[in-house]
C-alpha cells in the first residue's frame, strides 16, 4: 500500500469524474475505482507503462501531456491528478494552470527537493544529489524542474491556486516524527491538494 | 500453404453460406427482397453464447480472415497474423466470425449476383449501400446464430466504422468495440483519392456503365488503376522509401543506351494493380468506396460526436498508426476525445509503425500486438 497513494485516495470524494496524468502503470486509477467508486481516465506516454495499465484494466490514453489539455473542457473533472510528473515537464505552471481549468480540484505529488538529504549532498559534496528517490545523474534525469515543498507553495500563490490541503511523507521513523515539524526539511514526497474558485 | 500448417494457425476453413427471406430495407430507400451473406468462423461458441466476436473486413476484405481455404492456397486469410490460437483474437478462447459485407464480391449478394426479380446481374442497378446497412446485415446473420451479443466487435479502418456503428445502433449487442486505423468521417482529400479510383474504374471502355458482366467483358485497366492508387495511399512516403527506394527491376541509366527502366515500386504497383483488376469485381470497389465517402459517424446526431457516443453502452479499444496518413491517427484522436467527452471507458494506443495505413495488417508488429492481445484477453475475463 503506497502510503502517498492512501492520501491521495483520501483527498478524493466519492463517485468523481477523475483525470491522471501521466498515470504509469494505473496503478492509483485502479484503486480510486475501487475504493471510491470513480470513473476516469490516465494519461500516459510511456508504451510500456500503457501495456500495464491495460493489463490493470484501466481507461489508458496515450497521450503528450507536454501540448495541454485543450481537448478537455473548462471543469470537466472532479479531480486531476499529477502523480510524480510534474518535475518532468517543461512549464509546470503552465501545466498547473491547464490542471485548475479542466478540475475542480487539483492533487500534485513530487520529491521534495528541500530534504535534507539533498541539501547535505550539495552542501558537502558540491554535486547535484543522487538518491534511491532521484536515481540519475543531472544530465540523464527526467526531472527537469525540480522544486522544494516551499518552492510550490510559492507558484501556487503565483498562479493565483488555493492551496486546500498539503503533506509530506517520510520514510524512516524519526522522519516522520519530524516531518510535521519541518516538512521542507523531512518530507521526502510532497503532496498538494489544489483549487482555483 | 506452408509445408506443415503453423501451430497458431486455424488450420483448414472453409466458408458458410446463410441465406436471409426477409427483405433488408436499405438507408437508400430501396430492400433487398433476400439476399446471402457468406461468413467464416473460428473457434467454438460457448454455452452461454457470450465468447463471439464479429470481425468487419476493410475496402477490398472478405469473409476469408485467417487459415486456408485449401492445402493449395499460398496465403492465408487477411488477419492471420492476428487471428489464431494464442494471437489477439485468440481461437482457444473467442468463436469468431468474419461476414462477407454485402455488396461484395466474394459470396455475399453484390452487383455480380442476379437479381432474383429479373434473373439478371445487378450490375449497376445494385443499390447504393451504407455502412449502416451492413450493420443491420450483421445484426441479422447474429440473430440466426443465436448471438445475442456480441463479446466484441472488431475492425480496421473501414471495419472500424462498422464496429462503430455497431455500438450506436444496437448498443446492448455487444460489450467491446474495437477500432483500429479507422475514422469517424472521410476527410475531403480521402474522398478526393476514392473519387480518383472511381474515375479510373468509369473511364474504362470496358466499364459499360456497371454492367460490364452482361457485355462478357471487365473494366480491367480501371480497376487496377484504381487499386495502384489505393496502394499509394495505404503506404507511407518512409515505408515505400524503405522497401523500394530507387531501386530498379529492368534496365540502366547507363549513357549512349535507351533501354526503358522500370523501378521497383512501379512494378510493384502494377502487379497489385493486375492481381486486383481480376480478383475483385469493379462495381463492389465503387460501392464500397461511396460507403466510406457517405459515413459520418455523428451526422444524425447533430454533428456531435460527443452526443453520438453517449448512446453507446460498450467499452472501446482505439488503435492508430503513426505513418498512417490516409486515417491518421489525429482522426482516432477525435474519436478517442469524443468518447472521453461521453464519459465511456476507452484505452488508445498510438502506435509507431513507418507501414502507412496499412500497418494494421501487417505481421510481427510487437506492441500492436501487445496492446492488442492484452485487451483481448481482458475482453475473455470479464464474461
Amino acid at each position: 500500500m503506497r502510503l502517498d497513494y492512501s492520501i491521495v485516495a483520501n483527498w478524493v470524494a466519492n463517485g468523481s469524474q477523475v483525470l491522471d496524468l501521466g498515470c504509469g502503470d494505473g496503478v492509483l486509477l485502479k484503486r480510486l475505482e475501487q475504493e471510491k467508486n470513480t470513473h476516469g481516465y490516465g494519461l500516459e506516454i510511456d508504451p510500456e507503462k500503457i501495456l500495464r495499465c491495460v493489463q490493470n484494466d484501466v481507461n489508458v490514453i496515450e497521450f503528450d501531456i507536454e501540448g495541454g489539455l485543450s481537448s478537455f473542457a473548462d471543469k470537466r473533472f472532479d479531480t486531476v491528478i499529477m502523480s510524480q510528473a510534474i518535475q518532468t515537464l517543461k512549464r509546470p505552471d503552465q501545466a498547473l494552470a491547464e490542471m485548475l481549468r479542466v478540475g475542480r480540484e487539483c492533487i500534485i505529488t513530487f520529491p521534495n527537493f528541500g530534504h535534507w538529504k539533498a541539501r547535505l549532498m550539495l552542501a558537502t559534496k558540491g554535486r547535484m544529489p543522487v538518491s534511491d528517490l532521484l536515481p540519475y545523474e543531472w544530465y540523464n534525469t527526467p526531472n527537469i524542474h525540480f522544486c522544494t515543498f516551499k518552492d510550490f507553495d510559492q507558484m501556487c500563490k503565483d498562479i493565483g491556486a488555493r492551496v486546500i490541503n498539503r503533506e509530506v511523507i517520510a520514510t524512516n521513523s524519526w522522519g516522520q516524527s519530524l516531518r510535521g515539524m519541518c516538512p521542507n526539511l523531512f518530507g521526502e514526497t510532497a503532496l498538494y491538494r489544489v483549487s482555483k474558485d | 500453404m506452408p509445408e506443415s500448417i503453423p501451430a497458431d494457425s486455424v488450420g483448414i476453413v472453409s466458408a458458410q453460406t446463410m441465406h436471409f427471406d426477409e427483405a433488408l430495407e436499405l438507408a437508400c430507400g430501396r430492400a433487398l427482397q433476400s439476399y446471402d451473406l457468406v461468413y467464416e468462423s473460428y473457434g467454438q461458441l460457448n454455452e452461454s453464447k457470450s465468447n463471439a466476436i464479429l470481425v468487419c473486413h476493410a475496402l477490398s476484405g472478405n469473409q476469408h480472415l485467417a487459415g486456408y481455404n485449401s492445402a493449395e492456397d499460398k496465403k492465408p486469410g487477411w488477419w492471420d497474423a492476428y487471428v489464431g490460437p494464442g494471437k489477439a483474437l485468440d481461437t482457444d478462447k473467442f468463436f469468431i466470425i468474419c461476414p462477407n459485407n454485402l455488396g461484395g464480391c466474394n459470396g455475399s449478394t453484390g452487383p455480380s449476383s442476379i437479381n432474383p426479380e429479373n434473373g439478371k446481374i445487378w450490375g449497376s442497378d445494385f443499390p447504393h449501400l451504407r455502412v449502416r446497412d451492413w450493420v443491420h446485415s450483421q445484426a441479422r446473420l447474429a440473430d440466426k446464430l443465436g448471438i445475442e451479443q456480441w463479446a466484441a466487435v472488431v475492425g480496421g479502418s473501414l471495419g472500424g466504422m462498422q464496429a462503430m456503428r455497431w455500438a450506436l445502433e444496437y448498443p446492448q449487442r455487444l460489450r467491446h468495440c474495437v477500432v483500429i486505423a479507422s475514422s469517424m468521417k472521410l476527410t475531403a482529400q480521402n474522398i478526393a483519392f476514392n473519387e480518383t479510383a472511381r474515375s479510373a474504374i468509369q473511364s474504362d471502355p470496358n466499364f459499360c456503365g456497371g454492367d460490364y458482366l452482361e457485355q462478357n467483358t471487365l473494366p480491367a485497366r480501371g480497376l487496377g488503376v484504381a487499386r495502384m492508387i489505393g496502394h499509394i495511399t495505404y503506404l507511407s512516403d518512409d515505408g515505400m522509401g524503405k522497401k523500394f527506394g530507387r531501386e530498379l527491376r529492368s534496365g540502366t541509366f547507363a549513357q549512349g543506351t535507351e533501354e526503358p527502366v522500370e523501378f521497383q515500386i512501379e512494378s510493384y504497383l502494377r502487379y497489385q494493380g493486375s492481381k486486383f483488376s481480376t480478383a475483385f469485381d469493379a462495381n463492389t470497389y465503387i460501392l464500397m468506396t461511396k460507403a466510406l465517402d457517405y459515413f459520418d459517424l455523428a451526422r444524425e446526431y447533430n454533428n456531435d460526436a460527443a452526443e453520438a457516443f453517449s448512446h453507446a453502452k460498450c467499452k472501446f479499444l482505439v488503435i492508430s498508426f503513426t505513418s498512417d496518413w490516409r486515417f491518421a491517427p489525429e482522426r482516432s484522436r477525435e474519436i478517442v476525445d469524443a468518447l472521453m467527452q461521453a464519459n465511456k471507458d476507452v484505452v488508445y494506443a498510438e502506435i509507431e509503425s513507418h507501414y502507412g495505413h496499412d500497418a494494421f495488417l501487417v505481421a510481427n508488429q510487437a506492441r500492436y500486438e501487445d496492446i492488442f492481445k492484452n485487451y483481448m484477453n481482458k475482453v475473455s475475463q470479464c464474461g
